[in-house]
């Protein structure tokens, strides 16, 4: 009998362990609680980051500076980099591991400004760099630059770059920054010019940023189309590329961690600090904020995204500085102009299926006016955000001045009553239409947050709201199968974080147009969501799109925000910023907007 | 014997098809992709990542894709890992390593602790000791690893500053400072795992212990005046065995499934943390991988368990 037993209790056992390991997972959000309000004033001095015994000077350290050049720099993302090929990432974690290594011909800075990297100038109109009728850009090149196993840097190896990744058998995640190039030619050794397939305004698409690092075409020469997937020589070049910029490649365990040390070759090899260059990955952003800004164990850390009432303490362990600005995108709730009436069936949400209420202007203003963007700020965000009532709120030139959304419930409840909407117990009605709609986003501490505040704050001008939560990867994965992304839009308001690529909004701006709009014919992936369709919004947008002169351009993209936030096309909540954190005597990390966070990893000091 | 495992091993092949089958079913009918995390980036758009998916394969149905999966398998190639791309079984040969350490430490630790207090508890039942493992096992069943680990961080890493909070898996075992940074580093996931798995074996150690203490052969040997010391370790426990062997056996794969809480909480790069950062990622060949190698190893393992049985009971008998 006994043995009868065991079996199924060991069974039980086995799947309970089973159940307790699945179940668990993200389990960061359990630490808050136990958080201590007072960091201990113990200065811990032992534990401070200590330098690795340097043993041979190879480089002779700048006798003037107090601390020594050298050691390692140690930083943290709660993220891991799986892959040092920026062209094949999956993530930003990715592109900034390969940030350390690679190098475009340009970067831009924290004001949003380009600086030259592989470049030795930006090209512009006045220095002949810039066609005037915007068909190609020339950019000229540093001299003399190597790669770190001593080769020549050539303009063969930009034209590869863009050869690997035009090939869609690669699949290139940034193929969309070299599908606008129609060719790219050798001017010179060091003249490279780059002709489009149609005038554009913005020539710094390709080969600027991120998504613009120059791949070795010796590494990955045989690498073009479905090789770079499956070839062995391939694969293994995809975790271990050859660069240019200031360090090169120790060691990578994928997923994990990432050791790099100084690359002899960089044109500025004298002037590199740190002597190696750590980037680990993994476990969650409290602990990330925790083991730099109390435990000291890390000089950085990424994105520290984390709800206000955690990161407030940690950060007053006084340990770190805080490094935010710019913007990560703009949270905002997006009002859907169709009907996701699900009576409706196939036609839910279809475009020519009219909002019963939304699309009333009195209504959407109403919304607009009674949310308190400022209380969700101060309690959810913290230093990680600022009411907004901008949907362009980067470059700063773009960032319009006109608008306004100070909340005012008063006036909401006199615009609604104006436009015949009458309270009917607690919610509004007008013909047996009622004001009860359904707000939709991710599940995510800070959102639910949110929802929370937007639904009270509805409830006073008699707009009754129904939360719902979706698992990110499902929401977000724009899977035409599945009901419940962004894309598809079946319910009234949805909310979630989005801002423009490249400091020209043009790209961003044509989301809002009628020709994008998501319908079940374009499998909703145009980008439209809202399904927002105004002529007066279109002809803008068409005016942008042939005017050349940046701050002609720039005059135009404020006035379609202001169209956007007049028409309340959608509810502009919080720019947000990605923070990250730093030990106070790390020098030179600084906030990003349009590129990688660590951009400047090269100048880096203690 | 030979002809009995001979058999089990053959009938192991369906079970494993079966379970490769499930999973893979499970994993495509399930929503995400590989890219994902870059749905809302607009510099990648909608079309960069169907087109990706084309060339991952994904747009084909599932049964093909598992077709394919389980060919390619037979040729032993595991595939390429869709986040990093380079080939999966590199991948997991790397993690391997770091969770033998920690995991298995751990689970060699509590074994060795588990064995002597349960047998302890049971003769002393209702002693001090008693009371004080039971306790001591309750709590570790009940207290999830995720608060444990947490506690732990919070008190020994950020208030007292004992230990780190960043796991480096780049240290070696070369000089004596760098083992001492690895036991430091080790100290707080492997006690986490120790008080968890110690809490189920230390139960399952006493109540086999009490079902044999009651039996007649005890109060015969008592009978015939040899030492209780004697009567205890040699009879009762061998006797006991059985139930501590299969909970064992059927343990060690877990193992290889790693700690996915504990790993990931203090960013052990092993195979716990790989399994659930590519479930997260929709990154199907290494959750294949992983999760096939661990029902490999739990077949296996029960077999060894069904043959140790022979082996310490001679009643038993294969037919």
């Amino acid at each position: 009998m006994k043995t009868k037993v065991l079996p199924t209790s060991i069974a039980v056992l086995v799947l309970f362990a089973l159940v307790l390991g699945a179940c668990a997972a993200p389990a960061p959000a359990a630490a808050p609680a136990a958080a201590a309000p007072e960091a201990t004033a113990a200065p811990a001095a032992t534990e401070a980051p200590a330098p690795t015994a340097v043993p041979a000077a190879t480089e002779a350290p700048a006798a003037t500076e107090a601390p020594a050049a050298g050691g390692k720099l140690k930083i943290l993302y709660w993220q891991a980099v799986t892959t040092l090929n920026p062209h094949l990432g999956t993530g930003t974690k990715d592109f900034d591991g390969a940030t350390v290594i690679l190098e475009p011909l340009a970067r831009r800075n924290e004001l949003d400004e380009l600086v030259p990297y592989l470049a030795a100038e930006i090209p512009s109109v006045a220095n002949g760099g810039i066609a005037a009728d915007g068909t190609s850009v020339t950019w000229k090149l540093r001299p003399g630059l190597k790669w770190s196993d001593g080769s020549d840097f050539t303009i063969d190896d930009i034209i590869f770059t863009w050869d690997y990744c035009k090939d869609e058998a690669t699949a290139c995640t940034t193929l969309s920054n070299f599908q606008p190039i129609k060719a790219i030619d050798a001017v010179d050794a060091t003249t490279v010019k780059i002709t489009w397939t149609e005038p554009r305004a913005d020539p710094f698409i390709s080969f600027v940023g991120s998504q613009g690092m120059v791949l070795q075409k010796k590494q990955y020469g045989a690498c073009i189309g479905g090789a770079a997937l499956t070839d062995a020589a391939c694969q293994a070049a995809n975790i271990a590329p050859i660069g240019t910029n200031a360090y090169k490649l120790k060691d990578f365990k994928p997923g994990d961690v990432v050791l790099y040390d100084r690359n002899p070759n960089f044109r500025d090899a004298d002037k590199v600090f740190f002597d190696e260059v750590e980037i680990k990955g993994g476990g969650d952003a409290t602990s990330a904020a925790r083991a730099v800004c109390e435990t000291g164990e890390v000089d950085f850390s990424w994105n520290l995204q984390i709800p206000k009432a955690v990161l407030e303490p940690i950060l007053a362990a006084g340990k770190c500085d805080s490094v935010a600005g710019g913007s990560f995108g703009v949270e905002r709730v997006v009002v859907n102009f169709a009907n996701p009436d699900p009576a409706l069936g196939a036609k839910r949400s279809e475009p020519d299926q009219k909002h019963p209420f939304l699309v009333d202007l009195a209504v959407r203003k109403a919304i607009n006016l009674a949310i308190d963007r400022q209380a969700i700020a101060d309690q959810m965000y913290g230093p990680t955000g600022e009411p907004t009532c901008n949907v362009l709120v980067v470059p700063a030139a773009v960032n319009s001045p006109n608008t306004k959304c100070a909340r005012d419930v008063d006036a909401a409840n006199k615009l609604l009553d104006a436009a015949g909407w009458e309270m009917n117990g607690s919610v509004r009605e007008k013909g047996g239409v009622k004001l009860i709609t359904s707000l939709v986003t991710t599940i995510n501490t800070l959102r639910q947050g949110e929802q929370a505040i937007i639904k009270s704050n509805l409830a006073e001008i008699g707009v009754q709201v129904t939360l719902k939560a979706i698992d990110a990867g499902v929401y977000f994965s724009g899977d035409p199968a599945n009901p419940d992304t962004l894309n598809k839009f079946y319910s009234d308001l949805q909310m979630y974080t989005n801002g423009p690529d490249g400091t020209d909004p043009q790209a961003y701006l044509q989301g809002w147009t009628c020709a994008e709009v998501n319908s079940s014919a374009n499998q909703w992936n145009k980008g439209n969501d809202g399904r927002y369709c105004s002529k007066d919004y279109d002809a803008l947008y068409a005016k942008l799109k042939a005017e050349m002169d940046p701050v002609k351009r720039a005059e135009i993209a404020i006035q379609m925000n202001d169209v956007l936030s007049n028409d309340v096309a959608l509810i502009p909540l919080i720019n947000r910023r990605t923070p990250n954190g730093k030990l106070k005597t790390l020098m030179g990390p600084t906030y990003n907007t349009f590129d990688s966070s660590i951009w400047n990893i090269a100048v880096w000091s203690r | 014997m030979s002809n009995y495992i001979f058999r089990r091993v053959l009938l192991s092949v369906p079970t494993l098809l079966a379970i490769s089958i499930i999973i893979f079913a499970i994993l495509a009918l399930a929503p995400g992709d590989p890219l994902s995390q870059l749905a809302l980036n607009p510099g990648i758009p909608e079309s960069t990542r169907q087109l990706i998916r084309t060339q991952f394969g994904l747009d084909d149905p599932w049964p093909v894709r598992y077709w394919k999966w389980l060919t390619s398998l037979l040729r032993g190639d595991w595939g390429f890992s869709f986040s990093s791309r380079s080939p999966v079984i590199d991948i997991v040969m790397q993690r391997v390593p770091q969770t033998l350490q920690v995991v298995g430490f751990a689970y060699l630790l509590a074994v060795v602790l588990a064995i002597p207090i349960g047998i302890l508890a049971a003769v002393r039942q209702y002693s001090w000791f008693d009371q004080l493992a039971t306790v001591f096992s309750f709590v570790g069943f009940s207290v999830p690893s995720f608060f444990t680990g947490l506690l732990l961080m919070l008190v020994f890493a950020v208030r007292l500053k004992w230990f780190p909070i960043v796991y480096d898996s780049l240290l070696g075992f070369g000089s004596a400072t760098e083992v001492l940074a690895q036991l430091r580093q080790m100290a707080m996931p492997v006690t986490v795992l120790v008080v968890q798995q110690t809490a189920a074996l230390t139960r399952f150690t006493r109540s086999a212990m009490l079902d044999n203490l009651g039996q007649n052969y005890v109060r015969t040997a008592r009978a015939k005046g040899l030492p209780y010391r004697r009567v205890v370790l040699r009879h009762v426990f061998s006797n006991s065995l059985i139930p501590i062997v299969t909970l064992v056996a059927l343990s060690i794969p877990t193992i290889f499934g790693g700690a996915i809480i504990t790993e990931n909480l203090f960013r052990v790069n092993g195979l716990g943390a790989l399994l659930i950062t590519s479930i997260n990622n929709s990154d199907t060949p290494v959750v294949m991988a992983l999760s096939f190698v661990f029902a490999v190893l739990m077949v296996f393992s029960n077999l060894v368990a069904d043959v140790m049985y022979g082996v310490l009971d001679p009643r038993v008998r294969y037919n």
